[in-house]
């Protein structure tokens, strides 16, 4: 009843929430953050159009590394396990996160491919991606940083086209370079592009098919790996990604 | 097409804050989606008028406040346009979103019998 003048009229209540709509999803990143930091795991949220050689580069990646660093992977992918199945037989132990029609990934999916992950001694820690320059950018997985795979067939305005994919994006893979001799790619335009998008702009050019410029990237891994800790002890590796320059 | 799971979670979220008044009808939401949130709004309205059927939020309207991105200088404070190089002319540091990628519930207005 309303207490102003006695009618029967229900109360309009305003409540104050200011809240984010996804923190659901960000509170389990938190968790699943904490779980990589615990087992000193460099987490890496790899994403990239259909076809932009996201699983090339991590099959070029287990090349370069061999058993110097040991890799995992999940791969999100709306059916069949094949990009799992190829980064198994490139040596990266791999379980698939088949999403159905889900078009991207979120934490909740991640957390249960955790649970399920065969191995807990993994040094870098992939987690590819469904095919998808939109959804993907929204949802914090618990990652340490997030890397885009942006290939020379792509066009060089893509990163105008989709900004949110790459103002998250901690640096971008330009795959594929092999074919640029074949194409009109004007790498220039592409970085210019990239510029206006994303703060501090980082991009390496890399080819799967010959290996050129894996190095680098195995380096730029290598530099953001968290100190081993003996047993799940607290790190200060914390690379919260936010829009903070690191 | 992830749109359909925000209004999932934004549904949730009314559910929650409507379990603590008994017999509460939903009348309004108020979200503020920033312009670089990755939220296509068009969609995001089919999918609530979608996805609010049978749930707390039935007839309910949705209220969507825009933002548009800010960059500035973490130096300097100097604003950078939208479209320019995302780096500041003066110090040549980065610059820093403040403000454009919201996804924000930020009010529910609750009609509550017994308050």
């Amino acid at each position: 009843m309303c207490e102003t003048c006695g009618c029967g009229d229900p109360e309009i209540v305003p409540i104050e929430v200011q809240e984010r709509i996804l923190s659901d999803n960000d509170a389990q990143a938190v968790h699943n953050r904490k779980h990589f930091e615990g087992l000193s795991l460099l987490a890496i949220n790899l994403m990239g159009s259909p076809g932009a050689g996201k699983t090339a580069v991590l099959e070029a990646t287990a090349k370069a590394v061999g058993s110097r660093i040991k890799l995992g992977a999940v791969s999100g992918d709306l059916a069949t396990e094949r990009d799992a199945d190829r980064l198994n037989a490139s040596g990266i132990v791999s379980a698939t996160i088949t999403t159905g029609s889900a078009c991207h990934l979120d934490a909740r999916l991640v957390h249960h491919a955790l649970h399920e992950f065969p191995s807990n001694d993994r040094d870098v820690f992939f987690i590819e991606n469904v095919g998808n320059l939109v959804c993907p950018a929204i949802y914090d997985l618990g990652q340490a940083a997030n890397v885009v795979a942006l290939s020379v067939t792509e066009g060089e305005d893509k990163p105008l086209k989709y900004p949110v994919m790459f103002q998250n994006a901690d640096l971008v893979l330009l795959t594929k370079i092999d074919l640029i001799p074949h194409l009109d790619f004007d790498v220039a335009a592409v970085e210019d592009a990239l510029a206006r998008v994303m703060p501090d702009a980082k991009m390496l050019h890399v080819s799967a098919k010959t290996g050129e410029g894996i190095d680098q990237w195995v380096s730029w891994l290598e530099e953001r790996r968290p100190e081993k800790t003996a047993g799940s002890g607290e790190h200060h590796h914390h690379h919260e990604h936010s829009h903070e320059h690191h | 097409m992830h749109e359909y799971s925000i209004v999932a979670s934004l549904i949730d979220r009314v559910q929650r804050e409507a379990d603590a008044y008994e017999g509460a009808r939903v009348h309004k939401l108020h979200v503020k989606i920033g312009e670089l949130a990755g939220v296509e709004l068009d969609l995001l309205k089919t999918a609530f008028d979608t996805f609010r059927e049978r749930t707390i939020c039935d007839g309910a309207e949705l209220l969507i406040q825009t933002v548009a991105p800010i960059w500035a200088c973490p130096s300097c404070s100097r604003t950078v346009e939208r479209g320019a190089i995302l780096r500041c002319e003066t110090c040549s540091r980065p610059a820093r979103m403040t403000q454009g990628d919201e996804i924000i519930l930020e009010r529910i207005e609750m009609e509550a019998p017994n308050v």
